[in-house]
């Protein structure tokens, strides 16, 4: 009972919160928006005890995505409201086509409750253990057999931030930045001199 | 009772919200941004419900090597908007015919 309730509460926030995002005339209350739907999809996974992946979504996406992507919205100034200019007539194309792919989608449903195709089974070597936590079983499972797959997710990751610094790093000319190689090659004698001046004149630096 | 039923059926109507929002704002690039994010959601929603169903940890893992690349091509995404922005003073994409390809 609690499970239903607590399944349809999430599932309805998700949903008109995803639908409120793509609809929001302001890009800054999408993204709220957005972090709001990934909320509720991280409760929909707890519901069905994948609690690993629940926090991974809520640490991954809220923290570091949509603070991206909120941080992106703020830093450009952009007049939204020229780029809202297509909305009216792209909404008939696009409703008939969502239309389309939700009927395809409920026909699949269908189909496979009238009777699934017998593809086979889950061979069952990564069937959790009854006696550990999910994270504890995940963590068997990626350490071992996804060892590979694990490291090639963090290159993907490493590439991602590499890419993402070059792209936006910029040259700025005028800039008086420091010269760590000058500074060390410099030598006292080069820099300092002795004078002796003479009375009622200045000294030239 | 919940079954494997409603979770499909959840996760694909995430999913077409999220190609309606592709097409609904076909001018701004980080509307389209979010909505590709609402498509991986659902589709690691999906992986994470049959996981669970199959009692197969597989789909959980697979879950998270979506979200890895998911955070990866917001970075870049993101990244190329910015010096996208800086070169054209707009981000509206639909005019994005410098090339002619």
């Amino acid at each position: 009972m609690i499970q239903a309730f607590a399944f349809y509460l999430f599932a309805t926030l998700m949903i008109a919160s995803g639908a409120i995002t793509i609809l929001a005339r302001n890009p800054v209350h999408s993204v709220l928006w957005l972090i709001l739907a990934f909320f509720n999809a991280a409760g929909l996974m707890v519901l069905c005890g994948a609690e690993f992946i629940a926090m991974l979504l809520i640490i991954v996406y809220v923290g570091a995505v949509a603070v991206l992507f909120l941080f992106v919205v703020m830093m450009l100034d952009i007049d939204f409201a020229e780029l809202r200019a297509g909305f009216i007539n792209n909404f008939p194309l696009g409703f008939v086509l969502a239309v389309v792919l939700l009927s395809e989608l409920v026909l699949g449903v269908g189909a496979y409750r009238a009777g699934a195709l017998k593809l086979g089974t889950a061979d069952g070597t990564a069937a959790p253990s009854q006696a550990i936590s999910n994270t504890e079983a995940i963590g068997a499972l990626l350490y071992t057999r996804y060892l590979f797959l694990f490291e090639a997710a963090g290159i993907i990751l490493l590439v991602a931030m590499i890419g993402a610094i070059v792209l936006t790093h910029r040259q700025r000319s005028g800039v008086r930045g420091q010269n760590i190689a000058k500074q060390v090659a410099r030598r006292p004698e080069d820099a300092t001199f002795n004078v002796q001046p003479e009375v009622g004149k200045g000294v030239q630096l | 009772m919940i079954g494997i039923e409603h979770y499909v059926v959840v996760s694909s109507i995430l999913f077409v919200l999220g190609v309606l929002g592709i097409f609904l704002n076909r001018k701004n690039v980080i509307i389209i941004l979010m909505a590709i994010e609402l498509i991986l959601l659902s589709v690691n929603l999906n992986l994470v419900a049959f996981s669970a169903y199959l009692h197969d940890l597989v789909g959980q893992i697979f879950a998270m090597f979506v979200l890895t690349v998911a955070a990866g091509e917001a970075a870049i995404g993101l990244a190329i908007l910015v010096i996208y922005f800086r070169g054209r003073g707009t981000i509206a994409v639909d005019d994005v015919n410098r090339m002619k390809g």
